[in-house]
């Protein structure tokens, strides 16, 4: 499972227009093993959408290199802007999902599926019908919708058509451009769904691009956070809960909840190992004899286990706290002081606050300050 | 006038129009056609981009569609010699009829095809298509809805052009509409001739509108049904 499908070292993609140049990828190294469900998140302008074009060379980068299946596209591209006959076989073992489907609309979902087995040269009419029929069958839609033309479908059944489009040339690789965004959220689960069911069938890989961190709790083993151009946070879900201060985890798992009076210390819990299967709380309850309050969690099961944060508050300061949040630390856990004074203050009065905690106002549940260790 | 010495007139006259017509089509739909698509294969963002190119072809076909069509008729009656050997009949009158079309053709074209969803073109490319490709699956099936309406205007004002043509020697329903209504007062041959142009015209636009909504499968529901001169829902 350790195979590397794809890698991107050190791409760079510069614009220019009118003498102004606009840096969209600013060295980008990133690798997505076999098998795996990778998420690049970011807002818009961060240039995910640049990286997803750039690894099956829909944009050229200006420098760096791409390898897809241990093949450097970047090397097949030539020199010219046309794609030479190796970069479009290439292309074709690497499927692709849009953000607003793309389907012909002169053709039915049916002969949309058959369009890439065209391209391809696959031969016989009948051939490519019955490869077509089975696509859309794996995608879940019935012979009925494979006839009607993209206008009569819903968003949901024409990213399956998508999707199906995506998969005729049994490519190892599958990239997804903001495959659910725009759609409805209950169909957005489904497609994902289907996105995961498919990894799994068929052991694909897939690199997918959004903005919706829901999007990445839901199917991706990984993540990785863009910003300004730049990879600035990566790994799987564990190894990035398992980071201090990680701006995805806190993204992804994110804790709200504010003290309930003066003198409390409030304690932002990760749970990313070993420690997630014990009765933490209780332990620690039971074994200090002190009233803990849960003030907001967000938790998930990942394969058997729980990962994700969680916020508590203890009574007493900073100070009558420190064999208890010392005693957490044994247990595994990640123990942040959180910063949520602030907020909390709405009397005026002395709030806690944890020493050594840097003050971030204005970023709830996302800057966890640190606590001296 | 009787009807029987308007009938041969006529049915010889509208033969003649609608040969120069048709053959002034033939020839602006093949040359126009790809005239259009590489306006905007070759403007910026296009998969041939190519700037100088596209810069001469815009200008030839705005030269082309400036040029008032009874000058270009003009113009070209050496041109025409050289092909058709003759400048007079509805064979001569194809020549300059075309050259006049064609241009007006490709940029109803290029319209047509630019309109066509980028998104599709990058889900081609995305499979491994070519330039090629994109052109034969994506733009003109695309826009075979648009492409359809275009040639239906390019036929209509072929018709305008051809009563144009018929009076330097072209013959057609226009060179009889001026020999017998201005020249020999017979206004009520004229009218008929005016009709029988206004009949012409409605059938061909009746037919390119069918032919067009046939094709335009961008709406929901089945395949569209003719409705007879009610307007077209946007």
């Amino acid at each position: 499972m350790d195979t590397i499908v794809i890698t991107t070292t050190d791409l760079r993609k510069v614009y220019r227009s009118r003498g102004r140049e606009v840096s969209a990828l600013d060295g980008v190294d990133l690798t997505v093993r076999e098998g795996e469900v990778l998420g690049v998140v970011g807002r818009s302008g961060a240039g995910k959408s640049t990286l997803i074009r750039c690894v099956n060379l829909l944009e050229r980068p200006t420098s760096g290199t791409v390898e897809v299946a241990g093949r450097d596209l970047t090397a097949l591209a030539g020199r010219t802007d046309r794609a030479p006959a190796a970069l479009r076989a290439a292309r074709a073992g690497i499927g692709m999902v849009f953000q607003h489907f793309n389907l012909l609309s002169t053709r039915t979902a049916q002969e949309n599926v058959e369009l890439p087995l065209e391209i391809l040269g696959r031969a016989g009419r009948r051939d490519r019908a019955r490869r077509a029929r089975e696509l859309l069958d794996l995608v879940g839609l019935s012979d009925e919708q494979a006839r009607a033309y993209p206008a009569q479908l819903s968003g949901g059944q024409k990213q399956r058509v998508g999707i199906a489009r995506a998969l005729a040339g049994d490519p190892k690789v599958l990239l997804s451009d903001e495959a659910t965004s725009a759609l409805d959220p209950e169909t957005t689960r489904a497609v994902l769904g289907l996105l995961r069911d498919l990894n799994r069938q068929l052991g694909l890989t897939v690199l997918l691009i959004t903005h919706e961190m829901d999007v990445v709790k839901a199917v991706c083993d990984s993540a990785a956070l863009m910003k300004g151009g730049r990879i600035v946070e990566s790994g799987t879900v564990a190894e990035l809960l398992a980071t201090p201060g990680s701006e995805l985890a806190g993204e992804l798992f994110p804790v709200g909840g504010v003290p309930s009076g003066p003198d409390r210390t409030v304690v932002d819990l990760t749970f990313h190992g070993d420690s997630a299967s014990r009765p933490v709380i209780s332990q620690l309850a039971r074994t200090y004899n002190v009233d803990v309050s849960i003030l907001g969690a967000a938790m998930e099961t990942v394969d058997g286990r729980q990962v994700g944060r969680m916020r508590i508050e203890l009574p007493g300061r900073f100070e009558d706290n420190v064999v208890q949040i010392g005693y957490l630390r044994e247990l595994g856990l990640q123990v942040d002081i959180a910063d949520v004074t602030g907020e909390a203050d709405v009397t005026g009065s002395a709030a806690p606050r944890a020493p050594g905690a840097a003050a971030a106002p204005g970023l709830p549940g996302l800057a966890a300050a640190e606590a001296a260790k | 006038m009787t009807w029987s010495e308007m009938e041969p007139l006529l049915s010889q006259a509208l033969g003649e129009t609608l040969r120069m017509v048709a053959w002034s089509t033939v020839i602006a739909v093949a040359a126009g056609l790809p005239v259009g698509v590489l306006l905007v294969l070759t403007d910026r963002g296009g998969l041939l981009r190519n700037l100088p190119v596209n810069r001469a072809l815009g200008v030839v076909v705005n030269v082309g569609r400036s040029l008032p069509f009874v000058i270009l008729m003009i113009a070209l009656l050496s041109f025409t010699r050289g092909i058709v050997g003759t400048t007079i009949g509805w064979q001569a009158a194809v020549v300059p009829l075309s050259v006049g079309a064609v241009p007006f053709f490709a940029r109803l074209v290029e319209t047509a095809v630019r309109e066509v969803d980028d998104g599709l073109v990058e889900a081609v490319r995305a499979m491994g298509g070519s330039t090629w490709t994109v052109v034969r699956k994506v733009l003109l099936p695309e826009s075979l809805a648009s492409l359809l309406a275009g040639a239906t205007t390019t036929v209509i004002a072929l018709i305008g052009y051809s009563a144009m043509a018929g009076v330097v020697g072209g013959g057609g329903l226009g060179d009889l509409a001026l020999r017998y209504g201005y020249q020999r007062f017979e206004t009520g041959f004229m009218w008929v001739i005016v009709a029988l142009l206004v009949v012409l015209v409605t059938l061909v636009q009746l037919a390119g509108d069918l032919a067009a909504r046939s094709a335009d499968r961008r709406r929901r529901g089945p395949a569209p049904r003719l409705r007879l001169l009610r307007p077209r829902t946007p």
